[in-house]
């Protein structure tokens, strides 16, 4: 780089010249961020005390000190008898079958674990930037899975044996019913948010109504209302199945949420974007495909996120129509009598889990962001 | 208004061959504001037509009703032989056949210059992609971008999107072609290599109306200039009649303010 002369130029020439050292690398920005005034050297310091005083615990608690070996919970467990003040991890252990799959008989739980390897299998080449057939594998995923899921999970054919929806629990019902409530939720949304804004009165109407009604109604009275009153208005002798109408709430109540996260997005769409395409001849749904929706969408992809991340979080109460949901099971395993008092490790091993899957959804939609970004 | 003299024009209108767009009678409200009076206008085959007025006059408003993003309430439009009425199916019809380049551009943010230029043909005409690309380039060499197919939209310059913008109406290979303005939201230094583009089409024979304030435009290009104010059609000549010895004082002054 050219030294700094700052008169030996002619006008119009100027040499680049490199940034002054301080404002860049490590020690700039140090400088910029930490200790760039008295105030911020002593909350540099408040900060660095907080965390000495905070995670060494936490890493004693979780790993130095926690149970890793033993059968018994007794290796868990004082002179007195009172549970140790450290992690507990072989009282996962022993109950990671039921925190996994409920109830659901242990000769058929690889019926659960082929369809999540199918769905696993299915994603991994969605992450592949150069892989071709995305569109088939999405369509596979979003219209043939959940049949076959469907198939595998509740059996009665195929020589497949019957398992009743009150022995699915565990992590496993928890996925049933935020996989069943984000797949759903979305094109009813979508659906839900054009009618919304459409031209034709009675449609917005009935959008209008259906949108208003389920965002103003707690999801707890949802699930009561699908659970204990519903039954009562259906014909005696016929009954649908409790979780599939939990399925049915949940998916319409996150459904009432989308819609008003999309219609923010084609509110922000500029109108000359229609009156483009019109003007080419597309019809009212190719606009809204091809040109509307694509960038509406993409716009509120965090929005969209956030509402499946409460999706999520949301399914624990259904544990009080009495589905034993992941947290649900954790729950049943503190009423152990042998096993009883291990309510702390419990409850941080099921916040870690739905850390994991919330965490996750809110790095790919990072990742989908940065892909779509063209520039505008 | 009954003072203001307005010029009819002087042949009779007769719906032949050659009358692309027909304008009878046409009147306009937005909500209660009388925004088209009375526009009469035929545009034959071939023609180049140049709108000009101060803002507000319903120049915009009168070429957005001939593809029907505004709807007239009274008189009669026909455009290609097809009345324009709230049937969905005539006024896809018409669409296909009008192309229409807009201030703004408004190219398809979200998709590459080649995919804005395909995707009406695709998807309205069924025409197969490899042909339509071929269309494509084709059209993008003419309006000088050939080079800027793989890039989006939001990485050209105003006028490379303007010209981009034609190109995509092109690529349907449209009779009639309406401009909206379509330099007004440009850089000085970028109006030109637009203005090249409609001159060129111009000369091709295309049949063209053109809402712009390019007064040299007009004189290079226009078959007719028509004068609008407060929603009518106040004046309408050929381009050096209507800038040598413009006839109603409005036109004087417009001319006078934007002639310098």
């Amino acid at each position: 780089m050219t030294e700094r002369k700052s008169d030996s130029h002619e006008l119009g020439s100027h040499p680049d010249w490199s940034p002054p050292a301080s404002t860049v690398g490590v020690l700039g920005w140090m400088r910029a961020n930490l200790f760039s005034s008295p105030l911020n050297f002593g909350l540099t310091a408040l900060g660095l005390w907080l965390i000495y005083q905070i995670v060494p615990p936490i890493i004693n608690w979780a790993f130095i000190d926690a149970i890793w070996s033993g059968d018994s919970p007794d290796a868990c467990r004082n002179e007195g008898g009172g549970p140790k003040a450290a992690a507990c991890w072989i009282y996962i252990d022993h109950w990671f079958n039921y925190l996994m799959y409920g109830l659901y008989p242990k000769t058929e739980q690889w019926r659960i674990n082929s369809a999540y390897i199918l769905l696993l299998g299915g994603m991994i080449p969605l992450f592949i930037p150069s892989f071709k057939y995305k569109g088939w594998i999405s369509v596979f995923l979003l219209f043939v899975f959940p049949v076959i899921a469907y198939f595998l999970f509740a059996g009665g054919s195929f020589d497949l044996a019957i398992v009743e929806t009150p022995l699915w629990g565990g992590l496993f019902l928890t996925l049933v019913i935020a996989i069943t409530g984000i797949v759903v939720s979305l094109p009813i949304g979508i659906v839900l948010a054009l009618g919304r804004r459409s031209d034709m009165p009675i449609v917005r109407a009935l959008c209008v109504g259906f949108i208003e009604l389920w965002r103003g109604v707690p999801l707890i009275t949802v699930l009561f209302m699908s659970s204990v009153m519903f039954p009562l208005f259906l014909p005696e002798g016929m009954n649908f199945d409790k979780l599939i109408r939990a399925l049915v709430g949940v998916a319409l109540f996150s459904a009432a949420y989308m819609a008003e996260v999309v219609r923010g997005g084609l509110q922000a769409i500029p109108k000359g974007q229609t009156e483009a395409a019109g003007a080419l001849g597309l019809s009212y749904w190719k606009t809204m495909g091809l040109i509307i929706l694509p960038q509406a969408l993409k716009m509120v992809i965090p929005g969209i996120v956030n509402t499946f991340i409460g999706l999520f979080k949301d399914t624990t109460l259904v544990l009080i129509i009495g589905l034993f949901d992941f947290l649900g099971v954790i729950q049943a395993t503190f009423t152990n009598p042998e096993w009883g008092g291990f309510h702390t490790t419990g409850y941080v091993f099921a916040a870690f889990i739905y850390w994991c899957f919330c965490f996750s959804m809110s790095r790919y939609s990072m990742h989908l962001e940065k892909k779509l970004h063209t520039g505008h | 208004m009954s003072e203001i003299e307005i010029q009819k024009p002087t042949k009779e209108m007769t719906v032949s061959d050659d009358v692309m767009i027909h304008m009878n009678a046409v009147h306009k409200w937005y909500g209660e504001f009388h925004v088209l009076k009375d526009i009469n206008l035929t545009v034959n085959k071939g023609e180049r037509i140049v709108i000009c007025g101060p803002s507000g006059s319903g120049k915009s408003t009168l070429i957005r009703c001939l593809n029907r993003l505004e709807e007239h309430q009274q008189g009669q439009i026909v455009v290609e032989g097809t009345e324009l009425t709230g049937d969905l199916k005539h006024i896809e019809q018409i669409r296909r056949e009008v192309g229409m380049v807009f201030q703004h551009f408004n190219l398809f943010p979200h998709l590459s210059i080649l995919d804005n230029l395909t995707l009406a043909p695709i998807w309205v005409r069924k025409m197969p992609k490899a042909d339509a690309e071929d269309v494509a380039m084709k059209y993008l060499e003419r309006v000088k971008i050939p080079e800027q197919a793989a890039k989006y939209p939001g990485q050209l310059s105003g006028g490379q999107q303007q010209r981009v913008a034609i190109a995509r109406s092109l690529c349907m290979n449209p009779k009639i072609m309406l401009f909206d303005e379509p330099t007004s939201a440009l850089d000085p230094e970028m109006i030109k290599e637009v203005l090249d583009v409609m001159v060129e089409l111009a000369q091709e024979g295309m049949t063209m109306i053109c809402v712009t304030h390019e007064m040299g435009f007009a004189k290079t290009v226009a078959n007719r200039v028509i004068f609008m104010d407060e929603g009518q059609i106040i004046e309408e000549n050929e381009p050096n009649q209507f800038f040598d010895n413009p006839q109603n004082d409005r036109t004087k002054l417009f001319l006078s303010q934007i002639l310098h």
